[in-house]
């Protein structure tokens, strides 16, 4: 083993600078990826981790004694249970941490086979940004449509086609040209507003973090230039005003005898001191006193932060109750039409029994129908089905036995989502997805 | 009332993000679990984690109790910074005694020297005497390949055992608490936080930590390349040689088993500094207990570990 290193030299200009640039005021990017061992996945990971130097190197150290052939294995950075070294797959979603001068990223690394697909809903249900891999040899391939398809589904604001192994097909702008044909075709009948097609050798890393040589024809940033400058504060809702009540503060002391706060995250909106707001499901109408952030009383809250909510009124608000405008409220409805991806054994089928968690409302519902189920890689709509199986994806309806507050998916990620229980196992079973009214 | 110092166009920063995420857990549970506990043990993650539970429930006090698996090898600033700290916050502790559960005959000392790992069994063993439901631990997705697969909310059966490949899907911020009678969830609060943002949050809330993690010159031993710093529980062997270092810790485990770096860094600044620029792993630089295979973490994990 190697002796003790030499201590780093805190006052050197370097680490001055390293400081800085630790404590930056940097945004965060949550980016998914699907992927199998095939598609190079791995490699682009590692790729991204080392060459942004977020391997260290007692973890170099590690990969490099288990790598074989000629070069490191970066894939072996992101394989983490014993099963998946031994099979050499991805089993389950991975969190990888990553920054430059930039940006912040948290990457979820997920399983890119059919099997997986409840994984993958998983790692993308958090993502502001979803990258597809398609092997250049290859094209356009069954797995790389229903990624991108459940990136749409999931309603992942932004798209990343990185087209991978150029190395193999002799940096041929015509096979790139051809597959990025191919995609737009593809993205046609899907919802994604912003695509990015990006060539690359996640092996030889061309394009990954800095601009290929190899390829001179191509005008496009590197992957990470793209990454690191994608403009996303237009993403979240900040006209619908959503406040789901999460926990009643009531410190009980003498020094706070009255205060009783609202706790919570905010959903959607910008809230301030002095708005009119209305709460469900009493449909009674206030003003904010007071918000309380973390560190003291704020002039506004937004997405995603969490804050404490004082009211004008002494109203009777509990846990699961929503507060808004009253001139924009949620639907309220027991009526819930939704695409669920369902992640069991046991079928979804009409007349059974479950629970849903919606914002911080739990409630119960009953299948009433399962309208269609999707063909994840035609996108064709089978009707005429009789329950979803694991990770299936379809229409279904449900009654609650409560109202639940909802707007459509498309509209308000926050408020259009929600997640089904088996009450007998407690096991998560299913996510879903509001579908607007119809009408 | 003030706005709060947040990037343009209403974005927050990494660490008001963090925070905002750690804080809606933090509530979740204590919303919906019946009898939570949050484990400190004193060490960065655990203070930082308790900070922020402060946060949540302000001006309310922490709704739960704090656990210390206290395994008997502690250092004395850490101990003396335990007590301070749960003092302040007017929180309830709970000690979970090694050495009491070793003295009862429930677990017996491992001939190493360890308590790394009969410290899982008295876990445990707490957890059932209390009827704890849910855990708060401060464990970080970035410090291990293991801990990078583990959900924030982490399903433990009734013998507090982890199934990896059987884990509940986890959508969104919809966090499925449900347990049945006897079994609990792990919930990690800081999954999402790296070692240099749980500095960098120190430094920015000035938040008091024990002195062990900054350098001064300490009496030292060299072994197999790490430095100890002698204590009561380190004393120099026949051959070794003690010598006094500029040293502090990275992470604060047990005090016979977790070495020193050596280091100049005596203020948090200078940790992040430091920190920055090194290229090593906390725990692969300090801890004796990790090296012990490449799945070291995931094996202790399915026996109960956190």
């Amino acid at each position: 083993m190697a002796s003790p290193e030499t201590p780093v030299d805190v006052h050197s200009a370097a680490a001055e600078q390293a400081h800085d640039l630790a404590v930056a005021r940097k945004d965060i990017l949550r980016i998914a990826t699907a992927g199998s061992v095939d598609d190079g996945k791995s490699t682009l990971i590692g790729r991204l981790l080392y060459d942004s130097k977020a391997v260290f190197e007692d973890q170099y150290a590690a990969i490099e004694r288990a790598s074989h052939g000629d070069y490191v294995d970066l894939a072996l950075l992101t394989d983490g249970l014993r099963a998946e070294r031994e099979q050499g797959i991805t089993i389950d979603v991975a969190y990888r941490y990553f920054s430059t001068p930039r940006r912040t990223f948290i990457l979820a690394d997920t399983p890119g086979h059919v099997q997986y697909t409840r994984n993958m809903v998983t790692g993308a249900s958090t993502a502001d940004l979803a990258i597809v891999l398609v092997d250049a040899r290859k094209g356009m391939v069954e797995q790389s449509r229903r990624h991108a398809f459940l990136a749409s589904l999931l309603r992942v604001p932004h798209l990343v086609v990185a087209v991978n192994k150029m190395d193999l097909v002799d940096w041929s702008e015509d096979v790139f040209e051809g597959i990025g044909d191919e995609f737009t075709a593809f993205a046609t009948k899907l919802e994604v507003s912003d695509v990015t097609v990006v060539p690359i050798s996640a092996l030889l890393g061309d394009n990954v973090v800095t601009r290929s040589a190899n390829m001179p024809w191509y005008q496009g940033a590197s992957l990470l230039h793209h990454l690191e400058h994608l403009h996303v504060a237009s993403d979240r809702n900040l006209v619908d005003t959503r406040f789901p009540v999460q926990y009643v503060i009531r410190p009980q002391s003498d020094a706070f005898h009255d205060y009783r706060g609202y706790a919570g995250r905010v959903a959607g909106g910008v809230l301030r001191p002095g708005d009119e707001v209305q709460v469900l499901p009493s449909g009674l109408t206030t003003t904010i006193a007071a918000i309380d952030g973390p560190d003291g009383p704020l002039d506004a809250a937004f997405p995603p932060m969490s804050v404490t909510v004082r009211l004008t009124d002494d109203l009777d608000v509990s846990r699961g109750d929503m507060i808004c405008r009253p001139a924009n409220a949620p639907q309220v409805t027991q009526d819930l039409d939704a695409i669920v991806c369902w992640m069991t054994d046991q079928p979804l089928q009409p007349r059974q029994r479950l629970g849903v968690k919606h914002t911080t409302r739990s409630v119960r519902a009953v299948v009433k129908d399962v309208q269609y189920r999707l063909d994840v890689n035609s996108l064709h709509r089978e009707r005429d089905v009789s329950h979803l199986g694991l990770n299936d994806i379809g229409r279904v309806t449900l009654r609650t036995t409560q109202p639940l507050f909802i707007d459509d998916y498309h509209r308000s990620r926050e408020t259009g989502r929600f997640i089904l229980i088996d009450e007998s196992t407690n096991a998560t079973v299913g996510a879903g997805m509001l579908t607007p009214p119809r009408h | 009332m003030s706005p709060l110092d947040t990037l343009p166009d209403h974005r927050l920063t990494q660490l008001q993000t963090l925070e905002a995420e750690s804080i809606h857990v933090l509530r979740e549970v204590a919303a919906e679990s019946e009898r939570p506990v949050l484990l400190f043990s004193g060490g960065k993650d655990s203070i930082v984690m308790l900070e922020l539970a402060r946060k949540a429930f302000a001006p309310a006090r922490i709704p739960f109790p704090v656990m210390h698996v206290d395994t008997g090898l502690n250092f004395p600033e850490v101990l003396e910074f335990r007590d301070k700290r749960v003092a302040a916050l007017g929180v309830e502790l709970v000690v979970a005694s090694v050495p009491d559960a070793i003295a009862a005959g429930i677990v017996r000392e491992e001939p190493n020297g360890s308590r790394n790992r009969i410290q899982t069994p008295v876990l445990l063993d707490a957890v059932e005497q209390h009827g704890f439901t849910a855990l708060f631990g401060g464990a970080r997705r970035d410090e291990d390949k293991a801990r990078a697969k583990e959900r924030v909310f982490s399903f433990r059966d009734e013998f507090g055992q982890w199934d990896p490949k059987n884990q509940r899907p986890e959508l969104w911020d919809l966090y499925n608490g449900r347990i049945h009678l006897g079994e609990s969830i792990r919930v990690f609060p800081l999954s999402n936080w790296t070692e240099l943002d749980i500095w960098g949050y120190i430094a920015q809330e000035e938040i008091e930590i024990p002195p062990l993690y900054l350098a001064q010159e300490r009496e030292v031993v060299d072994r197999q390349g790490m430095l100890y710093a002698v204590n009561e529980f380190i004393t120099p062997k026949d051959g070794e040689t003690v010598f006094r270092e500029s040293v502090r810790y990275r992470t604060v485990g047990d005090a016979n088993l977790t070495a020193a770096v050596r280091s100049t860094a005596t203020t948090v600044e200078q940790v992040i500094a430091e920190i920055a620029v090194t290229r090593l792993t906390e725990r692969g630089a300090t801890r004796g207990d990790d090296k012990v295979s490449d799945a070291a973490m995931e094996d202790r994990k399915k026996e109960g570990y956190f």
